[in-house]
């Protein structure tokens, strides 16, 4: 089957808030960027893939309306997903896989500013013995960072490092919501305070996928999905252990990630403890650039942010800064659902 | 620049869902202040108990009754409780283990603060005062040492009188809805009783109502054209049924009107001639009402009816 590669990458810069935008209107200047980079055309692409949610509108079919931005007329080939927009890529690559496709545009998009994130996420939980407790993301994710403390895996200190870290690295991403010197603040759930938690914000992304020579064609050096794998666990916490991450580690094996080392990992741990958990499952020491955007603890549009880290980790194959990335997106609950990618670049004759 | 318009938005709905024949036992069984657990073909019992192992994904349903009582397995302190959360009082949400159980329940602990919090304690299940077959028949669980109940869990039938069957959960969300550039524009002229479109830089198409977007070309519009007020019925349909709280009396007539400068049609109520009358290429105006934040419907202008090359594209 033929290689695909990601060829282009363009993310808002994410902000708290975007009053004055509709999704469409925020989302539109990064399906441009992406188009413009590889000269293609809306008409031209093969394949277009969304993901985002209704729930953070607050609005049915939102996705149709951000459809516009596309330039769906004449019809073209349209799929969505109602979860993070890196399971759109992941449909779009099997797409291209098949051979239905040469090229896809694959996008994602989050207005957490219009609604209470943390409640909306709860919509997402088994709707008989959680959702009607309203146990919201934060609450779910202290859980596990405390067995991760009674585990001995981690401490408060150490997760506040993993906070300052991502967040001083962000100060050179220009597209970070959160970055430089950010207090650790209060327990917003103990023991997570304000800083081990990701900021509330909006913002889009889109990458542009191609196939073989036509990716060689559209980018100079193209970032290569050797191999793209995800994998979900039980929703319901009490069965899991949840200072581990089994589906990660099995997609990271079937995904190839294992079979030589990475010098970046893009990993979508919007908590500081999670960054704990993957850094483990993924066997990453520290002469891996862990996060180098800054990651989800800077920015966090939520249904983009997984399509960022392997947009991310993508981009910095372009410029030449990795030779082998890992870019890793989650959904659900405590790590529930785990999509793991290898990314690289063109290797040298020998 | 146009004002960014905003409102309150309000999304809720009682979710009414059937229950399978063991959620069915476990929540009745709450009501009954007894706690059931299911037993897998591996042995283990897991509470709350689910239809299917999540391990072998094997079809289970063999009920078996446990301890009221547990151990807290991870715990997370809740200094400011959220709407509809159990408490509202601060508290800690945990996992507890019940005795007699292999796997954890999440629900919350009423504790006097986190310093009274730890994993291992042993605590037990405080009833709700009125329970009705729901996760919430559990109030919470409160501190209560003492010594695990090591005894085997009992076989249930999982019968009760009176089963419950299904449970009504219902959802509120709230938002602040901010219609954008386009859209904001948009219903400020309605407010005065105007109409605007945008225009396509690339195609020159007007599209009415503005979403800031040429679904055909893909790139932002951003020319404000006043379009209408009057406009040529394009397409229409005869409505007979009454929409429940609906004022007007049917049959009416509904139409697309496809507004003069606009490239798309909006549709609206027909009005001010008999239903049987209306007819493609009618001209039409609207017909505002004091207050009213849309023209109320639209009627005949007399003027002669358009000839169908002026609308054929915009049916």
């Amino acid at each position: 089957m033929r290689d695909v590669a990601i060829v282009a990458f363009a993310q808002t810069e994410h902000r708290r808030r975007t009053d004055e935008l509709s999704e469409v209107e925020m989302l539109m200047p990064v399906l441009h960027q992406v188009l413009d980079a590889t000269g293609l055309e809306a008409s031209s692409i093969g394949f277009t893939c969304s993901g985002s949610t209704d729930y953070l509108a607050g609005r049915a079919f939102s996705f149709t309306m951000a459809l516009d931005g596309v330039g769906a007329h004449p019809p073209i080939s349209e799929s969505h997903v109602e979860t993070d927009g890196a399971w759109a890529l992941y449909e779009a690559w099997v797409k291209i896989r098949t051979g239905e496709a040469d090229t896809a545009l694959v996008y994602a998009y989050g207005k957490s500013s219009s609604g209470e994130v943390r409640d909306v996420l709860t919509r997402q939980l088994d709707p008989y013995y959680l959702a009607p407790l309203w146990p919201d993301s934060v609450a779910l994710a202290a859980l596990q960072a405390q067995a991760l403390i009674d585990a001995g895996a981690t401490d408060e200190p150490a997760l506040a490092r993993i906070a300052s870290r991502s967040r001083t690295a962000a100060t050179a991403n220009p597209h970070a919501q959160l970055s430089g010197s950010v207090p650790a603040g209060g327990y917003l759930v103990q023991p997570l305070r304000t800083g081990d938690c990701p900021p509330i914000g909006d913002g889009a992304a889109a990458v542009i996928l191609a196939a073989g020579d036509t990716a060689r064609a559209l980018c100079a050096r193209p970032a290569w999905i050797r191999g793209i794998d995800h994998r979900i666990e039980a929703h319901s916490l009490g069965v899991r252990d949840l200072t581990d991450s089994p589906s990660t580690r099995l997609a990271a094996e079937r995904a190839g990630a294992f079979e030589r080392p990475v010098d970046t990992a893009e990993l979508h741990a919007p908590f500081t403890s999670q960054e704990v958990i993957l850094r483990k499952v993924l066997g990453l020491g520290d002469d891996v650039d862990v996060n180098p955007s800054g990651g989800a603890l800077a920015a966090n549009p939520v249904m983009a942010t997984g399509l960022v880290r392997l947009g991310e980790a993508a981009a910095r194959i372009h410029r030449g800064e990795s030779d082998r990335a890992l870019a890793h997106a989650t959904s659900g609950p405590c790590l529930q659902q785990n999509l793991v990618a290898v990314l690289e670049g063109e290797r040298p004759h020998v | 620049m146009t004002d960014v318009l905003s409102a309150p938005l309000v999304v809720e709905f009682p979710f009414t869902r059937s229950l399978g024949p063991v959620q069915s036992a476990f929540l009745t069984g709450l009501r009954e202040r007894t706690v059931l657990g299911v037993r897998t073909g591996r042995g283990e019992v897991l509470v709350p108990p689910v239809e299917y192992d999540p391990v072998t994904a094997e079809e289970i349903g063999d009920l078996v009754e446990v301890a009221a009582t547990g151990t807290v397995t991870t715990w997370a302190w809740n200094p400011s409780p959220r709407r509809a959360q159990p408490l509202g009082t601060p508290f800690a949400w945990v996992l507890v283990r019940l005795d007699g159980a292999d796997t954890a329940l999440l629900h919350v602990l009423d504790a006097p603060g986190p310093e009274a919090v730890r994993t291992g304690m042993r605590v037990r299940i405080r009833w709700a005062q009125d329970r009705v077959g729901a996760i919430t028949d559990i109030a919470c669980f409160e501190p209560y040492e003492s010594d695990r109940v090591t005894t085997d869990p009992i076989p249930h039938s999982g019968q009760f009188t009176d089963q419950v069957t299904g449970i009504v959960t219902p959802a509120r969300l709230d938002y602040t809805y901010h219609p954008g550039r386009a859209q904001s524009a948009y219903l400020e002229a309605l407010a005065g009783q105007h109409v605007v479109g945008e225009r396509c830089p690339a195609c020159r198409k007007v599209y009415v109502p503005p979403r800031g977007a040429c679904p055909t070309c893909g790139v932002a519009t951003d020319e404000r054209v006043e379009v209408g007020p009057r406009g040529t019925v394009t397409t229409f349909c005869i409505v007979n049924i009454k929409a429940k709280n609906a004022a007007i009396e049917v049959p009416y007539v509904y139409a697309h009107i496809a507004l003069d400068g606009a490239d798309l049609a909006l549709h609206a109520r027909i009005g001010g001639l008999p239903y049987d009358q209306v007819r493609m290429g009618l001209r039409v105006e609207p017909v505002w009402t004091p207050g009213s934040r849309h023209p109320d419907h639209y009627r005949p202008t007399g003027e002669p009816d358009a000839d169908y090359d002026t609308y054929k594209e915009l049916l």
